[in-house]
């Protein structure tokens, strides 16, 4: 089983080894997609967890009792990709790298795997061809 | 030295034997044959543009109603258009707003429902005349039972185009997309070397008469393009290095795509519209293709800082925008284009095949773009007539 977490870290948690803990304690493996983390600041922090569903559970209790505060990606951008034109105005604003253009024929690519969901691209689209 | 003129190019087009390539292959041509032999062996450049121009719109006449009606305010899907003209002519300009559903639906919305061939609602008001005695009419209409409906924009094509940073604090939202504080990015909007103007940076070739690719439909250069600035700073290989000249271009909206011409939104800016147009340049001499045989890495364009606090904050090549990072003021910025070049490329290939296959003529211009014109600033003043 396989999920999208986004996580929060309150000032004073920055400093917790998080991830070690999940893959050392829960057995999960994790791919860590975008991270914002900074001493003495709010951390953020979002990842793939893949494991069993049972540790992916655990780990999600864990991070409740850390005081972490987790959402979990439900949604997914859609990419009307026969109605867009490849102008790249969503590549702007695309913090995650899941929206590029290829350089080679300057197409629009969407790697929904590196995608948070962000909704960024969604507003910045002229054509509005992207849509949660 | 002048190799071919433009009838003589026009005689092998007919005959289906003229060789043609885009303004990107005619630099790999120039490099592996040198600008003597390319000139001999081309004779069309083929040059395009897709992106967003908001100085667009459409000349419609709606025809008489019975009793007749002189519509001194019109609405179309209730945009606002322009009817301060004769009975029932309007002009729907691409960034009016609709009085009813704001910024998501405008004047470029209209338009590409026209091309689509939709019914868009018309409702128009008068005060009554003798002779136009109707005072209100609301009806629909298309691209067919209308009289005319043909684009005329006065801004189009603009050779070289600032690209955009933003050294604020706040997120700002603008026409050149959503620029991110701390020049957190950079956006640019040509098509570099494959861009009409930046290929006869001169206009030899492309002046008031020229046929050209307009949304899908054959159309023309009408005149010079509003704030037309010649007068810009040229590098060595004569292109501008910031935004300079621009072009009127007309062309009938019933013959266009939807391919080609699209309705827009920028964020908490309004209403666009993108459209993609193609130009041939006639490679006449060693002048003309040696100019058309720039590259990205030729062509320059200063970064503007649009929140006002910093003017210009430098200068990048078109290589350097489309490498996805450029250096400013010591930092790595991503950059982001906002016209599209996988169109722009379509468009090239199209007008290519066309030329081809002698679906399209090259003309001469008829009269020439102006090579000077200042650009005035607006000025808040008196009248200068009252004493």
């Amino acid at each position: 089983m396989k999920i999208k977490v986004y996580m929060s870290f309150p000032a004073d948690k920055v400093t917790k080894p998080v991830t070690y803990h999940l893959i050392k304690d829960f057995d999960l493996r994790i791919n860590i997609l975008n991270a914002d983390v900074s001493l003495n600041k709010e951390g953020r922090l979002v990842a793939d967890f893949e494991g069993d569903e049972a540790n992916i559970r655990e780990g999600l209790g864990f991070l409740e009792r850390e005081g972490i505060r987790y959402k979990l990606f439900n949604k997914s951008i859609i990419w009307q990709e026969d109605k867009c034109v490849h102008c790249g105005a969503c590549t702007a604003v695309c913090p995650s790298g899941a929206l590029q253009m290829d350089k080679h024929d300057w197409s629009l690519t969407f790697d929904k795997e590196k995608c948070y969901v962000c909704e960024l691209c969604v507003k910045a689209c002229p054509l509005k061809v992207m849509s949660v | 030295m002048g190799y071919k003129s433009i009838e003589e190019i026009n005689e092998k087009i007919k005959k289906g034997k003229a060789v043609v390539v885009t303004a990107e292959e005619i630099i790999d041509l120039v490099a592996e044959k040198g600008v003597s032999q390319a000139a001999r062996e081309v004779d069309v450049i083929t040059t395009a543009t897709f992106g967003p121009m908001c100085s667009s719109g459409a000349f419609l006449n709606f025809g008489h109603s019975d009793p007749p009606i002189r519509m001194s305010k019109v609405w179309l899907n209730d945009v606002p258009a322009y009817a301060g003209i004769a009975a029932v002519d309007a002009y729907i300009g691409a960034t009016e707003l609709s009085a009813t559903r704001g910024m998501e639906y405008g004047g470029a919305h209209v338009i590409e429902d026209l091309i689509a061939g939709r019914d868009v609602k018309l409702h128009a008001e008068s005060y009554g005349t003798d002779c136009y005695p109707l005072r209100e009419i609301t009806t629909y209409i298309n691209k067919d039972n209308i009289n005319q409906a043909f684009m005329f924009n006065p801004r189009n094509v603009y050779q070289n185009y600032n690209a955009a940073t933003n050294a604020s604090d706040r997120t700002m939202y603008t026409y050149m997309g959503t620029l991110l504080p701390h020049c957190g990015n950079v956006t640019y909007t040509t098509s570099g070397q494959l861009s009409p103007l930046m290929n006869d940076p001169y206009y030899r070739t492309i002046g008031i008469g020229t046929r050209v690719f307009l949304g899908g439909a054959e159309g023309y250069v009408a005149w010079e393009g509003t704030q037309h600035n010649p007068d810009q700073k040229r590098g060595e290989n004569g292109v501008p290095l910031a935004a300079a000249g621009t072009l009127a271009l007309i062309g009938n909206l019933k013959e266009m795509s939807t391919e080609f011409v699209r309705a827009a939104v920028f964020e908490k800016y309004g209403v666009t519209l993108f459209i993609g147009v193609g130009i041939p340049i006639p490679a006449l001499d060693e002048d003309v293709v040696e100019k058309a045989s720039v590259s990205d890495s030729e062509l320059f364009t200063d970064i503007v800082d649009k929140s006002g606090q910093m003017g210009v904050v430098g200068s990048a090549s078109y290589q350097q925008l489309r490498s996805g990072y450029v250096e400013l003021m010591g930092k790595k910025i991503p950059t982001a284009p906002l016209s599209s070049l996988r169109k722009a490329r379509e468009i090239a290939q199209l007008l290519k095949k066309k030329i081809s296959r002698g679906e399209f003529l090259l003309t001469a211009p008829v009269a020439p773009l102006p090579m000077h014109n200042k650009v005035n600033k607006l000025e808040v003043r008196r009248p200068r007539n009252e004493d």
